[in-house]
């Protein structure tokens, strides 16, 4: 079963193509990395997918809902953090999660529950008073991605998530990537640390608005005859025309 | 001190409240020298960067820029430097000329007298240059900001983490970029979270949390790096990291990519061998068939996270 699914999606601004005939599927519980360069059109597509932007052309599904016309339940059913914009720094690490989780429809017993158990998980249970402003960027970064997938949603979407994030919490973040797609849930992220994209079970490259490449690491590597998913990213990405 | 010095600091400690934001740091940088500071978001590059630019005093401990005070001569450094803050300072509401010209006024110069300086860079933004800065690219904003920080000819400049959230090529054109104002004999001191970008310096200072770890060239930390390293790859990677760090041998194991990189508790050559040979005896155990093990020199990341405690 499919949660994402675009056939041609396209989005224009005047007579800029941010995003050129898309077509692809991401299945239940799978990680996939949408990877280009700055300027690519990244974030325009997943404004649509995300039901943020509508669509100049082109058909999009998330977890089943259409992109033209059920905006509202995909928003109900996915999950969005990014590097710039996670948690609320001036609200408490209990308050983000009793905000977040009412947000989408958690409430009393349910929520007390699941906010035990999600500082439990991360070993915040300490911090459960302190500002999130207070918090070092990684932990934040991992409570925020806890808050994230708090209800349980289809799929989550990750705008670099771990970017100046130190070297041994980015992997613990992945980690938590890692079991979120073991439950079932999608994992859509974007990242430019190369080392990253082999984590994922595919990967698409976008060029100038179209994905130029869609497979897995392994595959991507063979056909572009590269040692790491670095050395394919820069084959494609140099290949752009367009400045950002 | 030592002439051949642009910038020495000399035990800089600072507080904001209960964080130490900076501890205890003593750093000489040469004239000409490209150089690093690697840490991640909190190590307090930043802070270190608002001190040598004299826009905020040290708590305690000397520094200078140019043989200059940072507090009693701030007058003159700023004529001095350059800088690029990390977050995009220039006016919003001007085009890209327009602020280009005012920094040049500012600074008593024109943009044609050190046009040979900007050229590279500002040659991929003049088609824009009626465009305001608000409206600009993050790519072309970055581009901007270091003409803007250039257009005086300073002796140093300081770049504040220019390549984060930039993709994989256009940060190797930005370094490429750098190589060159490098060659016109200008100090740079340039902060990232970026531990790959770590070798384009002549020299790095490892950061966290307001400490340096360590400084050398790239080489020399690298060659510091005292285990043997070795990356361990299979089908199933995340099973494989599982079962490495449960293997009683294993002294570290991180996910790097395409590999995992293992050390091992044991450190001398001759014991080595017969762990890694336990090692392949344990994953066949396991069930694994398609292991490899090969020897790796490590990269500015290993030593980093080998000098970073568990977090």
């Amino acid at each position: 079963m499919n949660v994402i699914e675009t056939e041609n999606l396209t989005k224009r601004f005047g007579n800029f193509t941010a995003v050129d005939h898309i077509s692809f599927t991401v299945g239940e519980g799978e990680i996939f990395g949408f990877l280009g360069a700055n300027g690519a059109g990244k974030t325009t597509a997943m404004r649509m997918l995300c039901g943020l932007s509508v669509p100049t052309s082109g058909e999009a599904h998330v977890a089943g809902f259409d992109v033209y016309r059920e905006t509202e339940s995909i928003k109900k059913h996915i999950g969005y953090m990014s590097q710039k914009f996670s948690l609320y720094g001036d609200l408490k690490v209990w308050e983000n999660i009793r905000l977040f989780g009412g947000i989408y429809g958690l409430s009393g017993k349910q929520l007390a529950a699941k906010t035990d158990e999600l500082l439990r998980v991360l070993s915040l249970e300490s911090e459960r008073n302190t500002l999130v402003d207070a918090l070092p960027l990684g932990w934040k970064q991992k409570l925020a991605f806890s808050v994230a997938v708090l209800h349980e949603p289809r799929v989550v979407f990750l705008d670099e998530p771990t970017g100046g994030v130190d070297p041994v919490t980015r992997r613990q973040f992945w980690e938590l990537i890692y079991q979120a797609a073991e439950r079932g849930i999608t994992v859509f992220v974007t990242t430019h640390y190369m080392d990253e994209a082999e984590y994922c079970n595919r990967v698409s490259i976008m060029v100038d608005g179209k994905i130029e490449a869609l497979d897995s690491p392994q595959a991507l590597k063979s056909t572009f005859q590269a040692k790491n998913m670095n050395e394919v990213f820069h084959a494609l990405a140099r290949k752009a025309k367009r400045g950002e | 001190m030592n002439k051949s010095n642009t910038i020495n600091l000399s035990g800089i400690h600072k507080n904001y409240g209960k964080v130490n934001a900076l501890q205890d740091i003593s750093l000489d940088i040469k004239s000409g020298e490209l150089f690093g500071l690697i840490g991640p978001d909190g190590a307090g590059k930043t802070t270190l960067f608002r001190i040598l630019t004299t826009l905020l005093l040290p708590d305690s401990g000397k520094a200078s820029v140019c043989g200059l005070d940072v507090v009693r001569d701030y007058r003159e450094i700023r004529r001095r430097v350059g800088y690029m803050p990390g977050r995009f300072s220039l006016y919003q509401d001007l085009t890209v000329e327009e602020n280009l010209t005012f920094f040049a006024t500012v600074f008593n110069t024109t943009i044609e007298e050190n046009y040979d300086l900007i050229r590279d860079i500002y040659i991929q933004i003049e088609p824009f240059k009626t465009r305001k800065a608000g409206k600009l690219s993050g790519g072309m904003k970055q581009k901007l900001a270091l003409s803007c920080a250039l257009i005086h000819r300073p002796e140093v400049l300081f770049l504040d983490e220019p390549t984060t959230g930039v993709d994989p090529v256009s940060r190797v054109e930005f370094w490429d970029m750098l190589d060159r104002l490098k060659q016109q004999g200008i100090t740079i001191l340039v902060s990232t979270p970026y531990m790959d970008e770590a070798s384009r310096c002549d020299r790095i200072a490892l950061m966290r949390t307001g400490k340096c770890l360590s400084v050398d060239t790239p080489a020399g930390i690298r060659s510091t790096f005292s285990r043997l390293l070795l990356a361990v790859r299979s089908a199933s990677m995340y099973r494989l990291l599982e079962d490495l760090r449960a293997f009683p041998g294993t002294y570290s194991c991180y996910a790097f990519g395409d590999a995992h990189h293992l050390t091992l508790k044991e450190e001398s050559d001759a014991g080595v061998s017969s762990v890694v040979s336990g090692l392949e005896t344990y994953l066949q155990a396991k069930g694994y068939t398609d292991v490899s093990i090969e020897s790796i020199k490590p990269t500015i990341e290993d030593c980093f996270m080998a000098l970073q405690p568990e977090a």
